[in-house]
């Protein structure tokens, strides 16, 4: 071999190695943007999880507080029209809104004509006569008597505090004119307008008036709901995974049943509805949009899921213990009652409050069956008619007025408190009993 | 009587059963030597005492009330005069509450003086049959519990008959998954067939004009509605894409930097937080689309230079329903990453191939029937989603292949029909169970081809 061939291979060798190095290099950079696409997915995913959170806790957190008025009322008995404080049709038909009016009128005794009178006049929620009413029923001994107490104001006015209402804005681009607002200001400087931590959202039903508007009705609707599909699904789902893990024949009819349990935990909640609303309220006659309904339906929606897990926890208790039970003469049934069911109670109840809480934020089903109805009343049994927390946050997207957008932010916000309560509970259930055997 | 008393009476006779079967068999121990000569423990005397008196007065009890207004509204339906028994479907359902609208005085005027008759039938049938079922229901649970103690003596199997009547309600409890697909399915079908009586099925399925607003009298032009649902196939199947065109790649680089790159420590904190987008109900993922996202597109698409975005643009619901999904997606896709042996991963490594792509050539080609499955799955959840679509998407029947004008779904639509008061004659009512039937057949068909996938590639490598 000569120099030259030599140098010939070398040089070959060496161009090899560059385009072996420059391909390694490629291929490295290869495998770093594929990382990165790991990496902006993640990040994707988690961005649009604190935007969705973001977006309804800004414009649900100022449902928690509200705007109310410091007013001098008098219950004055001519006024009013009430001659006898236990006759309950005068009662329904005094003038509770004159009072008000009156209490304003000598707040701001300097108002005068009628279009200033009534722009006063709406300083004050429309309903707030009502609590009035409710004050004088309840302590009957004010009648004729003056006292100070705190009216919730109106809902422009509350937006005013919040600084939804621009005060800057042109006059004719604004909700409230200027006038209004020199009232308003007026009051904040003698301290008799304050915001103070919003009862009424907890303590009301649904209403037309976004200030009254409360979520009480619907939390009493779903505590019911929940309370019917807990009851019914829980032994049904734990009685149903106890025979198919334990007591069920290894043949075609207990295939069928376990394809059929697979498949329903996929079937879309909108046809358990349909089946809610053919079967239960066509052929059976049940109360329409009532509590007992809606439980009905989310145990078929839920037992899937509850059977699911109850079957994987009653799996994961070892043989041995079964084995042992047996062998003391133990009958299949006393094995399972006494020793394989205490000992899987914790992964499924963990797997029932799981159930519970996609029981409690379900909607669509509950739609078929009539929850959707306006309900201003709490219900008092699961009989009456009712709605959901889902439903209510449903109806209340549907309103045009403002105030609503941010009823319906807090509404999800205590509905999203709700499911983080039950979801870190059954955690804590996980953590404290799971047993590794 | 009413029900729910009924039920407690019933429990407490149930309880006084137990307590007398028990103390029975102590008794009847004594004659032979004590309890040591019992068959069973006293226990499961009283239990078997307990069951007989409880099990026919429940089931009694729960089919009278079941049927009671079926059956008292049949007999006093069949003894009216002949021109109100005519009346059908939604006219039957308006004279029942007329007629107790008119018991319980909130109309004063009936509209036919046979309404009257009616009105006293039913409240004397409903008399009689509070009577008669408090009476059937307290006989049978005392007679069965008689039975059951009297049939306590020392050599009675008293546990093994106990066991099999718990083996029973076992099986029993696992048969309500059956039930409930046969419910479902007769529900549907039932509804379906008669809504096909009414228009032809090929009309349903090819036909390209939906508008199922039927109009009130015949004589309003166009008052027979269009129930062609091809319009709402493609803007079901638009909006599930646009979800899946989302969600698969974000949820399957999630997952496979979850499983391959990232360290126990940030797999640890990553995962559970993207499952709380799992755990977030649908209604406000809609509320979400509706209130933020739909505007935002728009005036993006605005800005852009891009008019006539509809403000429930199918963009909208599709991209929130994707971010819904990508959870799903992730999580089926890391059971399945992870299922792949680390045999084949190092095999790759060996022959020096880097990470991404062993992942690229050797782990998906193996994982594929199972990913395939995970998306077979999420398409199906894509599909039968209501909440977000009834809230973002559009209710006019739209056949279109633009993403961002309007369009409405196969859920949007049965959840408009039967939201509020319906006639169950019409055929606009009946159509939401035809599409109901077509929407339970597709996401059935697509999870059974999805489990049999997924169940293959278990197989393949446990």
């Amino acid at each position: 071999m000569t120099d030259q061939n030599l140098n010939a291979i070398e040089r070959m060798a060496m161009v090899k190695q560059e385009r072996m190095a420059a391909k390694l290099g490629k291929r490295y950079a290869k495998e770093k943007r594929f990382q990165a696409y790991g990496i902006v997915s993640i990040v994707i995913g988690l961005s649009f999880l604190a935007m969705l959170l973001g977006t309804i806790f800004t414009a649900g957190f100022s449902t928690f507080y509200a705007t109310e008025i410091r007013l001098t009322v008098t219950y004055d008995q001519e006024l009013l029209g009430v001659a006898d404080m236990n006759d309950e049709s005068q009662l329904a038909f005094a003038n509770w809104g004159a009072l008000v009016k009156n209490a304003l009128a000598e707040r701001f005794p300097d108002v005068s004509g009628r279009s200033a009178r009534r722009q006063l006049n709406s300083l004050v929620s429309s309903v707030a006569e009502y609590d009035l009413k409710d004050r004088l029923e309840a302590h009957p001994e004010l009648l004729g008597t003056t006292e100070e107490i705190w009216l919730m104001a109106d809902d422009e006015i509350d937006a005013l505090m919040k600084k939804q209402i621009d005060r800057d804005a042109p006059e004719s681009e604004r909700r409230l004119n200027d006038f209004q607002i020199s009232l308003v200001d007026s009051l904040i400087e003698s301290g008799e307008l304050k915001t103070a931590f919003n009862t009424t959202f907890f303590t009301n039903g649904d209403s037309r008036e976004p200030e009254q508007a409360g979520i009480r009705g619907a939390m009493i609707g779903s505590f019911f709901t929940l309370l019917v599909t807990l009851v019914l699904s829980f032994p049904i789902g734990v009685s149903a995974a106890i025979y198919l893990e334990e007591f069920a024949p290894k043949n075609r009819f207990t295939e069928i049943i376990e394809v059929n349990i697979n498949n329903l935990a996929a079937v879309p909640s909108i046809v358990f509805g349909l089946l809610g609303l053919a079967v239960f309220i066509n052929v059976f006659h049940l109360p329409r949009s009532a509590p007992v309904v809606g439980g009905l339906v989310l145990t078929l929606m839920t037992l899937p899921t509850i059977i699911i897990s109850s079957r994987s926890a009653i799996k994961a208790v070892p043989p041995s213990i079964r084995e042992a039970a047996l062998g003391l003469g133990a009958s299949r049934v006393q094995m399972v009652l006494h020793h394989v069911l205490p000992l899987a109670m914790p992964g499924m109840l963990t797997g029932t409050i799981i159930g519970m809480a996609q029981a409690l934020g379900e909607t669509a089903p509950l739609l078929m069956i009539g929850m959707v109805a306006f309900i201003a009343d709490v219900p008092g049994t699961p009989l009456d008619p009712s709605t959901v927390l889902p439903v209510q946050i449903f109806l209340w997207s549907d309103l045009p007025e403002r105030a609503f957008v941010a009823k319906t932010s807090g509404a999800i916000m205590v509905l999203l408190g709700f499911l983080a309560i039950m979801n870190l509970f059954a955690v804590f259930l996980r953590r404290k009993f799971e047993q590794r055997w | 009587m009413t029900s729910s008393s009924l039920f407690l009476l019933l429990v407490l006779i149930v309880a006084v059963s137990y307590f007398f079967g028990r103390k029975r068999s102590e008794v009847v121990a004594q004659s032979v030597g004590g309890i040591r000569h019992l068959h069973s423990l006293p226990n499961y005397y009283g239990l078997m005492a307990a069951v007989w008196a409880g099990v026919p007065g429940l089931v009694i009890l729960s089919l009278w009330v079941a049927f009671e207004t079926t059956v008292m509204q049949g007999i006093v339906f069949s003894g009216l005069p002949d021109h109100l028994k005519t009346l059908t479907g939604p006219q039957v359902n308006l004279f029942w509450s007329e007629v107790y609208n008119l018991r319980s005085g909130a109309i004063s005027a009936p509209s036919d003086p046979a309404l009257l008759d009616a009105m006293a039938h039913i409240t004397t049938l409903e008399q009689q049959s509070k009577i008669g079922k408090a009476v059937m229901v307290i006989a049978l649970s005392v007679l069965g519990g008689g039975i059951g103690w009297s049939l306590i003596r020392p050599t009675q199997k008293a546990r093994n008959q106990f066991e099999v009547v718990l083996r029973t309600l076992l099986m029993l409890s696992s048969m309500i998954a059956i039930f409930t697909t046969v419910g479902i399915l007769f529900s549907v079908l039932f509804e379906s067939v008669r809504f096909f009586r009414e228009v032809p099925i090929t009309e349903f399925m090819f036909g390209t004009k939906w508008s199922p607003q039927v109009a009130i009298n015949a004589e309003v032009a166009g008052s027979s509605g269009a129930f062609g649902a091809v319009p709402l196939f493609v803007g079901t199947l638009m909006i599930a894409s646009i979800a899946l065109i989302i969600a698969v790649p974000i949820g399957l680089m999630t997952a496979v930097y979850l499983v391959e790159y990232a360290s126990r420590r940030v797999r640890n904190i990553i995962k559970p937080l993207l499952e709380v987008l799992a755990g977030i109900p649908t209604v406000v993922y809609g509320f979400f689309a509706a209130l933020t996202m739909a505007p935002q597109l728009k005036t993006f698409f605005e800005d852009v230079g891009v008019n006539g975005v509809s403000s429930e643009s199918a963009l909208a619901a599709g991209l929130v329903m994707g971010i819904m999904i990508i959870p799903f997606v992730s999580s089926l896709a890391d059971d399945v990453i992870n299922a792949v042996p680390n045999s084949l991963r190092d095999g790759s490594y060996g022959l020096g191939a880097t990470r991404s792509e062993t992942i690229k050539q050797v782990v998906f080609p193996a994982a594929l029937p199972g990913i395939v499955g995970g998306v077979l799955l999420a398409a199906s959840r894509a599909i039968g989603e209501t909440m977000i679509v009834v809230m973002a998407a559009g209710l006019a029947a739209n056949l279109t292949a633009n993403p961002l004008e309007a369009v409405t779904t196969v859920t949007v639509q049965i959840a408009t029909l039967l939201v509020g008061d319906q006639e169950f004659d019409s055929a606009k009512t009946l159509s939401a169970f035809a599409l109901g039937l077509m929407l339970f057949f597709t996401t059935l068909l697509l999870n059974i081809v999805a489990l049999a996938v997924v169940k293959r590639f278990r197989e393949q490598y446990d």
